[in-house]
């Protein structure tokens, strides 16, 4: 699915990423996390094919990404879904029209699609919210509607990168009970969070992999959380 | 898919992939308002081209075929010497008419220069005969030849030194009509660029968010390229309106007006100005497409 062997990400002559491998295995569920500026978004951004290693491997689905184009990899996208922290939407279009983005971009914005939207909108709890406009949303509002939106296309992945920053505990439980959810379905899940009151949560009702960068390397933690 | 196809999908468009890129309205207003003054610079541009080719054409034919021959010759000789050209002419392959001007033709002539009341009589003026020649035409060396031997007063005149400067000059004219019309296509071309690239600039946001949920650059890219030659040709079609209507209002031919009230279209000249809003759109079309990939290029 998302594979990494020996991977390092160098950027601006600094190494900020080095030796590692790691295997996303469809139906995991991983937690990553690190101290500030540690590099989670960075190997999420790896993850997804946004940026390719310096050197190593990185393999998306089988594919070595560097070896991809750009527009293979867009195609690639399409079976990742993103949620980012600060969500980044289109702020002139409605919630509802941001949602479907992914359809629309791949050309499966079909009636049947549309009526998925609804049940959609309906699961992250913004089925009166749908024709409002980005800016008009509250956080936890927009970090649903970008949950809703990497989940849209029915990726196989889904990675979000600290979902849970900007919102309330109790939203927060909600968001990530959303993603357990989707877990459950089948889909790979991996959430970059400093929150590890969240991880101590999740973990009653999942069996998650919590991964830390420290020292520009990936370590398998767990055993303190 | 076959062109036609391309180009119906192209031009029907999809409305949701439409709305992902959102409106500038400042932008779209320039490449409008550049598109419908380039447009009208260049109906000007086309029309002084076929005017000036118009007339190089009718200054070529109507010297063309016709030739002077003027005789010096003492008084008492000139009937003579006329008559002698005369025969020379009636026997020379590829003239069709030869006629000697009678004194008022001649008096008419001169007119202009020294008034209607010249004594002609008293004066050395010389014997004119006009020449007009067959479609194949005379050879203008042996004709020489054979005057100088039988006609020792008379100088032949086929107009090639008048014609020569005449068809040059509106040849250069066309030339620099159609020139202005390729400056013009290129300064177009150069202005939809910058503006897709400051569009394109303004919206490395709108881009990134497409890029994250799998927009191919190909459906980046036609969405900000639709969007420009549609400014360009809906702009260019404005402006190309207003330049025909502009030509129409110039006042109409006339013998007397000369170059310039020959100044627009003639006949289906009148459909020439039609190709240049696809010709804009085809120059949008070119540079945003170019522009957008370059852009995305860099942004990646």
């Amino acid at each position: 699915m998302i594979e990494f062997d020996n991977m390092a990400y160098s950027y601006g002559g600094g190494e900020l990423l080095s030796e590692i491998s790691l295997r996303l295995t469809p139906g995991s569920f991983h937690f990553l996390t690190g101290p500030s500026g540690a590099g989670k978004t960075t190997f999420l951004k790896l993850c997804y094919g946004a940026l390719k290693p310096t050197s190593g491997q990185a393999r998306l689905f089988g594919q070595d990404v560097r070896e991809m184009d750009r527009d293979a990899l867009a195609i690639t996208r399409r079976r990742i879904g993103v949620v980012h922290q600060d969500c980044q939407f289109l702020d002139h279009l409605p919630v509802a029209d941001n949602v479907a983005l992914p359809l629309t971009v791949s050309g499966q914005d079909t009636l049947e699609q549309v009526a998925n939207l609804k049940e959609l909108m309906g699961w992250v709890g913004l089925g009166e919210r749908a024709g409002a406009l980005p800016p008009e949303l509250s956080g936890g509002e927009r970090q649903r509607a970008a949950l809703a939106r990497a989940v849209i296309m029915s990726p196989d992945v889904v990675l979000a990168d600290e979902p849970t920053g900007n919102v309330d505990w109790e939203m927060s439980q909600r968001l990530l009970q959303l993603l357990v959810e989707l877990n459950r379905m089948g889909k790979t899940i991996m959430i970059a969070t400093h929150d590890l009151n969240l991880i101590r949560t999740a973990k009653h009702h999942v069996q998650a992999r919590v991964l830390r960068i420290a020292n520009r390397r990936l370590q398998l933690a767990g055993a303190d959380l | 898919m076959s062109l036609r196809a391309s180009l119906r999908t192209f031009l029907v468009g999809d409305a949701q992939a439409d709305r992902v890129v959102p409106p500038s309205g400042f932008t779209a207003q320039l490449t409008l308002f550049a598109a419908a003054a380039m447009a009208f610079l260049a109906v000007f541009a086309m029309a002084l081209s076929l005017a000036a080719g118009r007339l190089a054409e009718r200054w070529g034919a109507e010297l063309a075929h016709s030739s002077t021959l003027r005789i010096s010759a003492p008084s008492e000789q000139m009937a003579e010497q006329t008559a002698a050209a005369l025969r020379v002419l009636e026997t020379t392959p590829g003239i069709a008419s030869a006629r000697a001007l009678d004194k008022a033709e001649q008096r008419a002539l001169l007119e202009p220069w020294f008034g209607p009341d010249l004594p002609l009589e008293s004066l050395p003026v010389p014997q004119l005969i006009e020449i007009v020649e067959t479609e194949e035409g005379y050879d203008a060396s042996g004709l020489r030849l054979r005057l100088s031997a039988e006609v020792p007063g008379a100088v032949l005149d086929d107009h090639t030194r008048w014609r020569r400067p005449l068809e040059a000059a509106a040849g250069r004219l066309r030339l620099l009509g159609w020139l202005s019309i390729g400056l013009i296509a290129g300064t177009m071309g150069v202005m939809i660029t910058l503006a897709a690239h400051a569009a394109l600039a303004a919206n490395a946001q709108v881009i990134a968010v497409l890029r994250l949920v799998g927009a191919t650059d190909h459906y980046i890219a036609r969405a900000f390229v639709r969007r420009f030659t549609l400014r360009a040709l809906f702009g260019a079609g404005a402006g190309a309106g207003l330049g025909m209507l502009a030509m129409l209002a110039l006042p109409e031919a006339q013998e007397t007006g000369g170059f310039l009230t020959g100044l627009g279209f003639a006949g289906a000249g009148w459909l020439l100005p039609l190709l240049i809003p696809v010709l804009a759109a085809g120059v949008a079309y070119g540079a945003t497409r170019i522009a957008a990939r370059r852009r995305l290029r860099e942004l990646a």
